[in-house]
């Protein structure tokens, strides 16, 4: 069979998303077709308990089901997890949070589906439940993973630099203070979908909306008992992702109903109660935060004690927590420093990868502290900020020498000199009856890559078709961000051929080459660098097969042209359809294995926090301008202006690269302040988009981007990851701006009319509700 | 029931259920699935069609309302007009596009917004796509999109290539 679900020949962005405005992009829920079965799972609905019996015979009884499967139907692990694989494909002896799945049925149709499912019968005999990270720490709580060894702490990371947190009492001037930052939830439009199917040869297709196709072929192979042969992965354009599809969703489910069901389509796509449900979220983190400074206003000293929940799985837990302590101190030199950070399970929502990966809960804290620092000392916040700065060849908070390029005191004196930065004093008195207004500023780095331990590879392939026309197998996930048209621009460029000549394939596990995870800043950065390694060998042995072809003239001669080779002397063409018949299909194709670099520092001796990537070796920075109006009746905070500076080297795609910073921005600022995604005892408060609210087109600002100048050595035409870094300043911006508008900010997030009316009041400062 | 309705300029006769969703209905059974859902609750956007030149939400749609009407999806944007929509491209030019889940939704609100207000201002605009909902841009870059077309729409600017 064809598997549609990927799209042959688009070969820009701009066909890719031309088709996305016409609506022909196929994502992987839009595939419907005769004979399609639909598979669902029973979820437990109860937080923790054992699992005494599931009696499924009442629905395979019922009308219209096919099968209905539990764990005693997996030969594998039944074990799935990127790093830890503690998370059941279907639970078998216990329950550890509602979203669990213990059933899967399927049907020959979504009403079939739905009916069967309620009769599913679960025995479950109910465990005493944790649902605060400090409780699920104190002796005596319920054990989640009773085979872990530290117990209900997934993992615990120390970092201790210079003289550690004794300099704070040697300080001229110290602030301290508490942070909650609440869970975020991806909410990207298109919910956890995807099809499989068995094919005759016992061979399994499942296309599914991911961003890790090998890596999940890996999983679902050992969770299921599979051989990783036997499954081929498609990974079709994700509608949103996000981190949130870092890492398997309905992948293991689709192969287990395919595995019962051969012969024929199966379709799996979650409801949006259910992604909600189901999916992971932003940890959501308490932070405690103490930071000293000399006289001078120069950062001494940093103590910081971070806890996440990471909820009753590791998802990714233990890698954002370590990004978290690696980014604790934010872009500046602090020469003594004490960060604990721990990642602790407990039975509420499992929390797992998002877009920024544990840095903006750190970026809040920090950010929020250095304007508490700068209030201390009388200092102006951003000169502050510009003072303590990093350059490169300085140390962070961690320990963590910055030898890539380190342009954040660009980004700062970019928005010092914008005129929303000097007129803010004219701005602010101007401001209407009972409105006040605040100017805030943040700023953050990012790193880019995956860290030192786990190999930062990607494997690009380029082939010379028998037509003449190139193709590039990408080997990491397009979920948006245009990284294959970028991928397709650095190959014609390398190969001399027109724009959107190269037509792109998109991840398929039998025709592109394992490249890692769509994820990390790490897209552009590291599969870009793949492809112009592969797109010069192939040149390379382009010009010499047609030096060969045209007598033995001297391939320094030729120059490969849109479509054609030419020898330059004598003016001689050979097309490129006629050079591809003188090849074999294995001449015509070039690969290229690209390592991003590695960090040989060791600012931890810890192996396990090396193992989760510290230290990075390459960061992003940026700087966030905000300015709020306030209004003192209704406690509604506008966010009039944002302005982001950003440091991501050099840029490829300009247009791009703005989009993925306007983007991150709005989601930061959702993250700020409407964005509240609410669970009582790991029951969920705000099931889906008419309660968990996120920002619509009235409640975005205007935005103005600014990139600096920069250059990175290791990123392709200079690089670096832009992804990421825009999300981490909004939030603390806004709160800053906050602050400045009326003396005070909440500590807990986010900044909603109620929690602004009690920063009016003077309440912020002593923690306000909950 | 039999339906008889107008689908992208052409006449239909569709036998189905009368509580058939109307998403449910165009996208499993007439393949265009160009028309996104992604809450099924009337709180994101991504369903919407066109209804007799009304922006509405397929998944709040039963099939039997359909009766008579006139009901245009993204592929049949250019269909239904006499000329080439300038949305779809001003999107691509502008950067408006990500991850697309939205975009179809989106393109038919804006032309939905641009029948009633050809010179829309840009907060007007932010209005006019409050009801769908996008993760992925931020919205600027669709709002630069909708002003583009709006302003091709009126002659005022040149059309692409």
């Amino acid at each position: 069979m064809n598997p549609r679900g990927f799209q042959d020949g688009r070969k820009t962005s701009r066909d890719g998303d031309l088709a996305k405005a016409r609506g022909l992009e196929m994502f992987a829920a839009d595939r419907y077709g005769a004979g399609m079965l639909w598979a669902g799972v029973r979820r437990a609905g109860v937080a923790h308990a054992a699992i005494e019996g599931v009696d499924t015979s009442r629905a395979l009884a019922a009308p219209g089901v096919v099968a209905a499967l539990t764990h005693a139907d997996i030969k594998g692990s039944n074990r799935q997890g990127v790093i830890q694989r503690d998370q059941p494909v279907l639970a078998d002896d216990r329950v550890r949070h509602r979203g669990d799945a213990v059933a899967l049925v399927v049907a020959e149709t979504r009403q079939a589906l739905a009916a069967a499912l309620e009769l599913i019968s679960l025995q479950l005999s109910e465990l005493p439940a944790v649902f605060d990270p400090d409780q699920a720490l104190a002796k005596g709580a319920p054990i989640i993973h009773p085979g872990h060894a530290g117990g209900n702490l997934l993992l615990g990371g120390r970092v201790e630099t210079g003289r550690g947190e004794a300099v704070l009492a040697e300080c001229a001037a110290m602030v301290e203070a508490e942070y909650r930052l609440p869970w975020q939830e991806h909410a990207y439009l298109e919910t956890e979908a995807g099809w499989a199917i068995q094919e005759d040869d016992g061979r399994l297709i499942i296309v599914s909306s991911t961003q890790t196709p090998f890596r999940d072929r890996q999983e679902v192979a050992e969770a299921l008992g599979l051989d990783p042969a036997r499954l081929r992965m498609i990974a079709p354009p994700t509608g949103g992702a996000f981190g949130g599809k870092d890492g398997v969703s309905v992948q293991s489910l689709l192969a287990l109903a395919a595995l019962a069901c051969p012969g024929r389509p199966i379709k799996m796509w979650w409801s949006r109660e259910e992604s909600f449900l189901a999916s992971p979220k932003r940890h959501r983190a308490r932070l405690r935060y103490r930071l000293g400074a000399d006289s001078q206003g120069r950062f001494q000293a940093l103590a910081a004690e971070i806890v996440y929940d990471t909820g009753p799985y590791d998802h990714l837990g233990g890698a954002v927590l370590t990004l978290g302590l690696e980014h604790a101190g934010g872009p500046y030199r602090i020469p003594n420093a004490l960060i604990e950070a721990r990642a602790v399970y407990t039975n509420n929502p499992v929390s797992g990868a998002f877009r920024g990966f544990g840095v903006p809960q750190v970026a809040a804290a920090m950010e929020m502290t250095v304007d508490l620092l700068a209030a201390k000392l009388g200092r102006d916040p951003l000169d502050l900020r510009r003072l303590n700065a990093v350059r490169r060849g300085d140390i962070i908070a961690p320990g963590v020498t910055l030898t890539g390029s380190t342009e954040i005191g660009q980004c700062l004196d970019r928005l010092e000199a914008h005129d929303l930065w000097r007129g803010r004093r004219a701005w602010k008195e101007a401001a209407g009856p009972f409105q006040r207004r605040g100017v805030g500023v943040a700023a953050v780095m990012h790193a880019v890559g995956y860290g030192p331990m786990v190999p930062d590879v990607g494997n690009a392939k380029i082939e010379l078709g028998a037509d003449g026309v190139f193709s590039l197998f990408c080997g990491v996930v397009e979920m948006g961000q245009g990284n294959s048209a970028t991928y397709g621009l650095l190959a014609e460029r390398v190969l001399g051929q027109e724009p959107g000549s190269v037509r792109l394939i998109q991840p398929d596990t039998d025709r592109c080459l394992p490249s890692g995870s769509a994820s990390a800043s790490r897209t552009t950065f590291t599969f870009g660098n793949a492809v112009l390694g592969a797109a010069t060998l192939l040149r390379e042995r382009l010009l010499a097969r047609a030096a060969d072809a045209l007598l033995g003239v001297a391939p320094a001669e030729m120059a490969l042209l849109p479509g054609r080779v030419r020898h330059l002397p004598t003016g001689k063409e050979l097309p490129l359809d006629l050079l591809a018949r003188l090849m074999t299909p294995e001449q015509r194709v070039a690969v290229h294995r690209h390592r991003a670099p590695a960090s040989t520092q060791r600012p931890s001796a810890d192996p396990v926090l090396q193992m989760h990537g510290l230290p990075h070796e390459v960061f992003s920075f940026g700087a966030v301008l905000a300015a709020v109006e306030i209004d003192e009746l209704t406690g509604r905070l506008r966010v009039e202006r944002l302005i982001t500076a950003v440091d991501c080297g050099g840029l490829i795609d300009p247009l791009l690269a703005e989009r993925q910073v306007e983007g991150a921005v709005v989601q930061g600022l959702g993250y700020g302040l409407y964005e509240e995604f609410l669970a009582r005892e790991g029951r969920v408060l705000s099931p889906d988009l008419a309660t968990y609210i996120i920002p619509t087109a009235l409640d975005a600002p205007e935005m103005e981007t600014v990139f600096v100048p920069g250059h990175e050595e290791s990123g392709p035409l200079g690089l670096k990851g832009v992804g990421e870094v825009g999300i981490d300043g909004p939030l603390p911006a806004l709160a800053n701006a906050l602050r400045d508008a009326v003396g005070d900010c909440p500590r807990r997030f986010p900044l909603t009319p109620e929690r602004v009316l009690e920063a009016l009041a003077g309440a912020g400062e002593r923690g306000g509700r909950p | 029931m039999r339906i008889n309705f107008v689908l992208n300029g052409e006449p239909r006769r569709v036998e189905c259920d009368p509580d058939r969703r109307v998403v449910d209905l165009l996208r499993e059974e007439l393949g265009l699935t160009g028309v996104k859902e992604a809450c099924g609750a009337g709180e994101c956007g991504a369903c919407t069609v066109l209804v007799d030149g009304q922006a509405r939400l397929s998944c709040l749609m039963l099939a039997a309302q359909l009766e008579g009407r006139e009901l245009t999806t993204i592929e049949g944007l250019a269909a239904a007009g006499q000329t080439l929509d300038p949305l779809p491209a001003s999107f691509v030019e502008t950067g408006a596009v990500q991850c697309g889940f939205c975009t179809p939704g989106m393109v038919l609100s804006a032309r939905a917004l641009l029948e009633r207000a050809p010179a829309p201002s840009r907060r007007e605009i932010r209005q006019g796509l409050s009801g769908n909902l996008c993760r992925c841009t931020g919205y600027q870059k669709i709002i630069d999109a909708v002003e583009l077309a709006a302003a091709r729409g009126r002659g005022d600017e040149p059309w692409p290539r």
